[in-house]
């Protein structure tokens, strides 16, 4: 499977010298109502130079495992179990001081709110600053100055010697989301996460960010998960996809296997509910019923089959009864997929495109 | 109503407690029945005449000094000249990025703000100058679905008292016969009439902004301004409330004006869209005009921006038309051409001149001097002998500027001809 125009190809998800692995990762948190099971059993590598999507609705756990991944989880109030594997170190279990050592510097996180991510009451540039010489202990305040004042100038905000001085609120939105990535990239980390880095955003700005982070993970050949609800940034930014329903993955595999052949009912669902600015009118828009289920009592079975409306084709109450594992579909071994149906290709291409894609139909 | 079955298990609140109410048993629909429910994009109705005009609006919010004595230092010119019209029963989309003044222009047709300038003609009746008082009974007719379901809803009045307080304000019906139309309303939108006892607390973001569209119509309006209605939902709910936004229009014939930043769900919904930009309206048309066809260049800019699934066949980024740097501040907007500082074919008219919205296909109209599809902008403004200038600009003594570039709202039998330079029926 190879990917045009992609700075490397994607290595699907058989890569044993991926940067970030993984594996088996359940997260579970306490509440008075009984136990959240957040994340479970999830897997997946990012290799560097690399980007992952992560899509999903929320509480669907896409959050909850990236901040596992720098131990942002309270020890005391969530159990973690599994293995998170950062250029080859363990995460999970690792002590305090430890963890922070990887913090900012070897990982990074842009946050998707940069307002209030940022302090209101510190300047930009000090708060630069502080990410850098918390890992630079020999580094001064003016060197720390100096790093902000070219990573701002790196991010492309005009005047970056005068900007410096501002506070957050001085930013305009675009601006800020500016700022907070060149927070996160001032230690050159080797592994960046983004979660929904443009949801707020305007889609003109939004097209700077996503250009801006292209050329930064180019240039400093770094691992990115980016996390959204927008599969159009997946389709334009992400080599893999990890499409993620209530703490499970779903479906994994390379962005072109994802998107243009998907063998999960829960893919289907995300694809025709979203309009497309190039579509043709014939096309409907086709909802999935229901709300995302709650986590603290999970459906029985797959989690997807009270809002599934293919559950008829399999046979007997396999759906409601038993999970499927996420094992590879008809298209490979890199596509996974943990779904029950038999055929999906064929259910995808003559039920789903007829009413979402005519054109493509009868073309095909 | 089509759309109740679509949303059956969507009648168990997720956010109640577990166990403290039975569970509904989810009835699964198959494929072709969720399919059969939802629409297709909307359609336009020309026969039908409009609901609303909107003719030259204006609002200018001051902005005054700090200190003790707060004196007047300038204007926000938020909508500075919005002239359109909304079809009956049909539907407009007003697009752009924020601070372009789109929702300033909703707020100002249901006249939460007083207008500084301009006419907004409802039925044929001015509502920019009316007092409160007069404004009551129209109030009726106008009525908005706001973006945020989680603020717009009053977290101490129950669901029943919030969709039928319209009711009781405008004494439409008794009291004792309030309940059975906020039964009959939360059916009509998908929700459990047996639920109207319940506070907002208890729905989910889908169900509270069902709510929010219930109030809306309780009054049977005539027009609805829907500000972003759907931003602030999961994908996969989105499109739940934008069938239901379709039924309602078509069961109700209510006339929409749909303010969103999101292109694609506005060309689903609106077969007629407007852009904005810092308070003007830059490019307005039927779908196929903006969407296919687009003229201004902030609109080409705009929808290259939009990423788009279908990449993922191709991979890699699409091209895009780059903007730098941010929207200048209203208080101070460029001189002529607003997005003139941004705009990749500006030339030296375009700060001279503001362009004027000429109409130049049967349902489109466009602001630039140098309109053209992409990478096919004409290299001499078309707009100088309309103005009554030259190529740069400069006042030409021997034109006069035409009396047909006037800003109003709605479209005229005659346009200007791109390829002929002329005015005249294509």
């Amino acid at each position: 499977m190879t990917i045009h125009n992609m700075p490397s190809s994607s290595t699907g998800n058989g890569d044993p010298d991926a940067f970030l692995v993984v594996e088996d990762l359940n997260v579970e948190f306490p509440t008075p109502d009984g136990p959240v099971q957040a994340v479970q059993d999830l897997s997946y590598r990012v290799g560097l130079g690399q980007t992952l999507g992560i899509v999903g609705e929320s509480g669907s756990g896409k959050s909850v495992s990236s901040m596992a991944v720098l131990g942002l989880h309270d020890a005391q109030r969530s159990t973690i179990t599994g293995s998170i594997k950062i250029g080859g170190q363990e995460v999970v279990g690792l002590n305090e001081p430890g963890l922070r050592k990887l913090r900012g510097n070897a990982v990074s996180m842009i946050f998707q709110d940069a307002l209030a991510a940022l302090h209101p009451f510190y300047r930009i540039g000090a708060q630069l600053g502080e990410a850098y010489q918390v890992h630079h202990s020999s580094a001064s305040k003016r060197d720390a100055r100096r790093k902000s004042i070219e990573m701002l100038d790196r991010v492309g905000i005009p005047q970056p010697d005068k900007r410096v001085d501002d506070f957050p609120h001085q930013f305009s939105g675009g601006m800020r989301q500016r700022a907070m990535i060149a927070m996160g990239l001032i230690n050159d980390p080797s592994l960046l996460i983004a979660d929904e880095p443009t949801t707020a955003l305007d889609v003109t700005v939004q097209a700077q960010i996503l250009d801006l982070l292209q050329d930064l993970q180019r240039e400093f050949n770094s691992a990115v998960i980016i996390i959204t609800h927008d599969l159009g940034v997946i389709a334009e930014m992400a080599d893999d996809v990890l499409v993620m329903y209530a703490g499970r993955a779903v479906e994994y595999g390379p962005c072109k296997e994802i998107l243009v052949a998907p063998e999960m009912p829960y893919t289907w669902g995300l694809l025709s509910s979203i309009p497309d600015v190039m579509a043709d009118t014939d096309a409907r828009l086709i909802p999935i019923p229901g709300n995302p289920p709650s986590l603290l009592s999970p459906p029985s079975g797959c989690s997807f089959h009270p809002r599934c409306v293919h559950v008829d084709k399999v046979p007997g109450a396999l759906c409601a009864t038993t999970l499927p594992e996420l094992l590879p579909g008809g298209r490979g071994p890199h596509h996974l997929k943990r779904c029950h149906l038999a055929n999906p290709a064929e259910i995808f291409r003559t039920e789903v495109l007829a009413e979402i894609a005519p054109k493509m139909v009868e073309e095909n | 109503m089509a759309d109740q079955d679509t949303t059956t298990d969507d009648l168990t609140p997720e956010r109640s407690r577990p166990g403290s109410e039975p569970q509904l048993k989810p009835q699964v629909l198959s494929f072709d029945e969720v399919a059969a429910q939802a629409h297709t994009a909307a359609q336009l109705d020309l026969s039908r005449g409009s609901v609303l005009e909107v003719d030259n609006l204006k609002m200018y919010f001051p902005v005054k000094a700090g200190g003790l004595i707060r004196r007047k230092v300038g204007d926000v010119q938020a909508v500075d000249g919005v002239s359109f019209q909304v079809p009956r029963g049909g539907s407009l989309g007003l697009v752009g990025e924020s601070g372009c003044g789109k929702s300033t222009t909703g707020r100002l047709i249901t006249r939460l703000y007083q207008p500084t300038g301009g006419k907004i003609l409802f039925e044929g009746r001015d509502l920019a100058d009316l007092s409160n008082k007069q404004l009551k009974p129209l109030r009726r007719d106008i009525q908005m679905i706001f973006q945020d379901p989680y603020t717009s809803l009053n977290p101490r009045h129950t669901v029943g008292s919030i969709i039928g307080a319209p009711l009781e304000v405008h004494k439409v019906v008794p009291k004792n016969q309030i309940l059975p139309r906020v039964q009959e309303l939360l059916e009509i939108v998908g929700l459990n009439p047996e639920h109207y006892n319940r506070y907002p607390n208890e729905f989910s973001g889908g169900q509270r902004q069902r709510i929010g569209i219930a109030r809306a119509l309780t009054l049977n309006p005539k027009l609805l301004v829907a500000d972003e209605p759907v931003s602030a939902l999961d994908v996969s709910i989105q499109a739940q409330v934008i069938n239901l936004l379709q039924d309602i229009q078509k069961e109700f014939d209510v006339a929409f004006l749909f303010i969103a930043h999101d292109l694609a769900v506005v060309r689903h919904f609106c077969p007629e869209v407007a852009v904005m930009y810092l308070g003007k309206i830059v490019e307005i048309g039927d779908r196929d005009s903006i969407y296919s066809n687009a003229h201004h260049p902030y609109t080409q800019a705009l929808l290259s921006a939009v990423p788009d699934v279908k990449q993922a066949a191709i991979g890699g980024r699409r091209e895009r038309i780059r903007l730098e740097g941010d929207v200048p501040s209203p208080i101070n907007p460029p001189s002529g051409c607003r997005f003139r500082t941004r705009c990749p074919i500006a030339q030296e008219i375009c700060a001279k001149h503001e362009p004027p919205l000429l109409q130049i296909g049967k349902r489109h109209k466009v602001a630039c001097h140098f309109p053209g599809p992409i990478h096919q902008h004409p290299d001499k403004p078309i707009t100088a002998r309309l103005l009554g200038t030259d190529d740069a600009g400069s006042p030409d003594p021997g034109a006069t500027p035409s009396s047909q570039i006037a800003n109003k709202p709605g479209y005229d039998d005659t346009w200007y001809d791109l390829d002929a330079k002329t005015f005249g029926r294509a």
